[in-house]
C-alpha cells in the first residue's frame, strides 16, 4: 500500500494513483508466496475440474460403451484396458471424475446449506431452538456416520438422490457445530445489534452481517468436509451400496476390478489397474488437504492446534 | 458429593440418554419401511394370509412403543429377532436368529480390532509424543507429511496397495483372511495380518496427529513455561508437570480412535473377505435385511458410545483440578 520513501514530494503523492487491488491481483500475490504443496494442490484440483466438466471431450469412448473383450490388457486402443464386462477403463475414469466428484460437491454444498443456516439461526436465536438443535446434533454425532448411512440406505434404497440427502444431513451436524461456535462470537458484536435495532430481518443479518465475518473457517471446513464426504461416498460405492452401475464411479470401479490385483506377478499393469481409481481418489484428497493446510496457515496461523 | 463423582454420574446419565435415543432411531428403521415390504420380502407369490402372518410375527399389529420395549428387552437378553432372508412365499421359515449370525462374527471383529489396537496404540503414542517434543525438526516434518498423506487415502486404497505388494508381487501373506472358529491362534494371526496391518496404518496416522496436537497444546500452556523458568529439567517438566494433565487428552485420543476403528473395520473386512460384523452388515444392507442391519448397527453404536464414555470418564477422574478441589 504505502511505499517506504526517503524523500517526500507533494507532487509525487498527488501524482501516484492509489489503485485498489482487485481480487485477482491479491490472489496472484498470495499465490506467489505460497508453498509448492499448495500450488501442486491447486493445479490438481484445476485438472480434475476441467476433466469433470469436459468429460465427453476427453474420454475416447462412452461411459457405458461395451467392447467384446473383457479384461483387455493395456494397449494403444484401450489405455488402461477394459473392465469385467469390456468397458474402457480410461473413459470410465474420466466420467468418474464427473460423477464421483460431482456428487460429492453437491452433497457438501447441501450439507453447508443445512448446517450453516441452522447453525447461524441457533447462534442468533439462542433460545429453545438452539438447545433443541444442539442436543439433536449431539445424538446424531454419537453414531459413526458410515454406520448411520448404511442403516438409512437399507431403509430408503441406494439411489443417487437418497445418497446425497443422507450424507448431507449426517454431515451437516459438523457444519452446524462449527458455524454455531464461530457465529456465537460474532453475534454479540455491536454492529449486529445495530442491524437488529434498525429492524433488519434475520435473513439479512445472517447474510450481510455475520456470514462475511465467519467465512475463513467455513471455507477451510468446506475443503475438509468435502474430503470426508468424498471418502464416505467412495467407501459406500466400494461396498456396493453407494452409486449404482452403470454409472461410472471410482469406488465401485475398484471393487469391480479388484480380482485383477492377483495377476500382478504376471502382468504388473493389470495388477495396477484396480489401484488407478483408488489413486485418483487419494490424489484429490491429498491435493485438497494441502490447499486447506496452507489456507488455514494463512488465515489464522493455528496450523498446529487444528 | 465429591465433585469427581458428581461429574462422572452426570456423564454416565448423558451416555445412557444418548444410548436410549440411538436405540429408538435404530428401532424406527423398521417403521420407515414402505407398507408393502412384507410382499417384497416373501416374494410376489405370497398369499395375503402369509403376508399377514409375517406381519403378525414381526408384531406390526401392536403399537410401536410396545414393540420398542419388546425389542430393547430382547436385545438386552441377546435376542435380536430373526433375519428376513430364508423366508419364502409358501410360509415355510428357514430364517436364522440374528444373534446366531452375529455372535461368531463379533468375536472375529473384536479379535481384529484388538490386534490392531495392541500394535497401533503404543506406536502412535510414541510417534506423537516424540514429534511434539522435537517439533519442527526433520523427524517431525517427515512424520507429519506421511501421516497427512495416509489420512487422505481411502482405506481400500491402503488395503489394495498392501495386497499388491505383500500378497501378489511378493506372496508373503494371504490376500483373503478366511478364518473360522476352528482356526488355531497363530494361523489366525497369520491370516489376519494384512487386514490388521491396513487398519494399523490408518489408525496410527490419526492417533499420532491427535496426540501430537494435544501435547503441543499442553506444552504451550503458561504453567509449563513457568515450570521451565523455575529451572525444572526437561524430564521433570514432562513427567511431573505435563503428564498429569496429558492423561485426559491421551485417553480421549485412544478411545476416539478405537471408536474410529469400529468404522474402518467395515471397509477392511469387505476388502479381505474377513468374516466379521462389518461384512455381515454390508451384505444385509445390500439385501435390505433390516433385522440384521439393526442388530449390527446397535452393536457398532453401543461400542462407539461406550468407548467415548470411557474416554470422558478417564478424562474426568485423572483431571488434577477436579481431584484436588478447593
Amino acid at each position: 500500500m504505502t511505499q517506504e520513501k526517503n524523500t517526500y514530494s507533494a507532487a509525487g503523492e498527488v501524482g501516484s494513483v492509489l489503485e485498489k487491488r482487485t481480487f485477482w491481483t491479491r490472489a496472484k500475490i498470495e499465490l506467489s508466496k505460497s508453498p509448492w504443496t499448495a500450488r501442486f494442490g491447486l493445479l490438481i484440483i484445476f485438472i480434475y475440474a476441467v476433466l469433470a466438466i469436459f468429460a465427453p471431450v476427453f474420454a475416447p469412448y462412452g461411459e457405458a460403451e461395451v467392447f467384446p473383450e473383457p479384461y483387455a490388457p493395456w494397449s494403444s486402443e484401450h489405455i488402461f484396458g477394459t473392465d469385467q464386462i469390456g468397458r474402457d477403463i480410461f473413459s470410465r475414469m474420466i466420467y468418474g471424475a464427473r460423477n464421483t466428484v460431482g456428487i460429492a460437491v453437491a452433497t457438501t454444498f447441501l450439507a453447508f446449506l443445512i448446517g450453516g443456516a441452522l447453525g447461524l439461526a441457533a447462534a442468533i436465536n439462542r433460545s429453545y431452538i438452539d438447545q433443541l438443535l444442539s442436543r439433536a446434533v449431539d445424538v446424531l454425532m454419537a453414531i459413526p456416520s458410515l454406520i448411520f448411512a448404511l442403516v438409512l440406505l437399507s431403509i430408503f434404497g441406494s439411489t443417487v438422490i437418497n445418497l446425497i440427502i443422507i450424507i448431507a444431513v449426517l454431515d451437516s451436524t459438523r457444519v452446524f457445530r462449527l458455524t454455531r461456535a464461530v457465529a456465537v462470537n460474532v453475534v454479540v458484536m455491536d454492529y449486529v445489534e445495530a442491524a437488529q435495532l434498525r429492524g433488519e430481518g434475520i435473513g439479512w443479518i445472517m447474510r450481510k452481517e455475520i456470514l462475511p465475518n465467519i467465512m475463513p473457517p467455513l471455507i477451510a471446513e468446506f475443503g475438509l468436509r468435502f474430503c470426508f464426504v468424498f471418502l464416505t461416498i467412495a467407501a459406500l460405492s466400494f461396498l456396493g451400496v453407494g452409486i449404482q452401475p452403470p454409472t461410472a464411479d471410482w469406488g465401485s470401479m475398484v471393487r469391480d476390478n479388484a480380482s485383477l490385483i492377483m495377476f500382478a506377478q504376471y502382468d504388473l499393469k493389470a495388477g495396477l489397474t484396480p489401484l488407478l481409481p483408488a489413486a485418483a481418489i487419494a490424489l484429490l484428497t491429498v491435493a485438497i488437504n494441502f490447499v486447506v493446510d496452507w489456507f488455514l496457515h494463512k488465515t489464522s496461523g493455528i496450523r498446529d492446534e487444528q | 458429593m465429591h465433585p469427581v463423582l458428581k461429574t462422572v454420574l452426570g456423564r454416565l446419565g448423558l451416555g445412557l440418554a444418548t444410548l436410549f435415543i440411538v436405540s429408538i432411531i435404530i428401532f424406527s428403521a423398521i417403521e420407515m419401511l414402505p407398507g408393502d415390504f412384507g410382499q417384497a420380502i416373501l416374494g410376489q407369490a405370497a398369499t395375503e394370509e402369509t403376508v399377514a402372518a409375517f406381519r403378525r410375527e414381526l408384531g406390526l399389529d401392536e403399537p410401536p412403543y410396545i414393540r420398542y420395549l419388546q425389542w430393547v428387552g430382547g436385545a438386552i437378553q441377546g435376542d435380536l429377532g430373526t433375519s428376513f432372508s430364508g423366508r419364502n412365499a409358501s410360509g415355510t421359515d428357514r430364517s436364522r436368529e440374528v444373534i446366531d449370525l452375529i455372535a461368531p462374527r463379533l468375536w472375529n471383529t473384536l479379535f481384529l480390532a484388538s490386534v490392531t489396537a495392541i500394535i497401533a496404540v503404543p506406536v502412535s503414542l510414541f510417534l506423537g509424543i516424540t514429534s511434539a517434543l522435537y517439533r519442527n525438526s526433520v523427524y517431525d516434518r517427515t512424520i507429519n507429511t506421511t501421516t497427512l498423506t495416509t489420512i487422505s487415502f481411502p482405506e481400500f486404497f491402503v488395503a489394495y496397495i498392501l495386497i499388491l505388494l505383500l500378497a501378489s508381487l511378493y506372496p508373503i501373506f494371504p490376500s483373503l483372511a478366511n478364518v473360522d472358529a476352528s482356526t488355531p491362534l497363530n494361523e489366525r494371526l497369520y491370516r489376519s495380518a494384512l487386514p490388521a496391518f491396513t487398519l494399523t496404518l490408518v489408525i496410527v496416522a490419526h492417533m499420532m496427529r491427535m496426540t501430537r496436537a494435544a501435547i503441543i497444546n499442553l506444552l504451550a500452556s503458561p504453567y509449563i513455561q513457568m515450570a521451565r523458568l523455575s529451572g525444572a529439567s526437561q524430564t521433570e517438566v514432562i513427567l511431573k508437570h505435563a503428564l498429569p494433565n496429558a492423561w485426559a487428552p491421551i485417553a480421549t485420543v485412544i478411545a476416539f480412535n478405537l471408536a474410529y476403528l469400529v468404522v474402518g473395520v467395515v471397509v477392511v473386512e469387505v476388502v479381505f473377505v474377513y468374516p466379521g460384523v462389518g461384512q455381515l452388515m454390508v451384505d444385509a444392507v445390500t439385501s435390505r435385511d433390516i433385522p440384521v442391519v439393526q442388530g449390527c448397527a446397535l452393536i457398532f453404536a453401543v461400542t462407539y458410545i461406550l468407548l467415548n464414555l470411557i474416554a470422558d470418564i478417564i478424562g474426568i477422574i485423572t483431571n488434577p483440578r477436579l481431584l484436588h478441589p478447593k
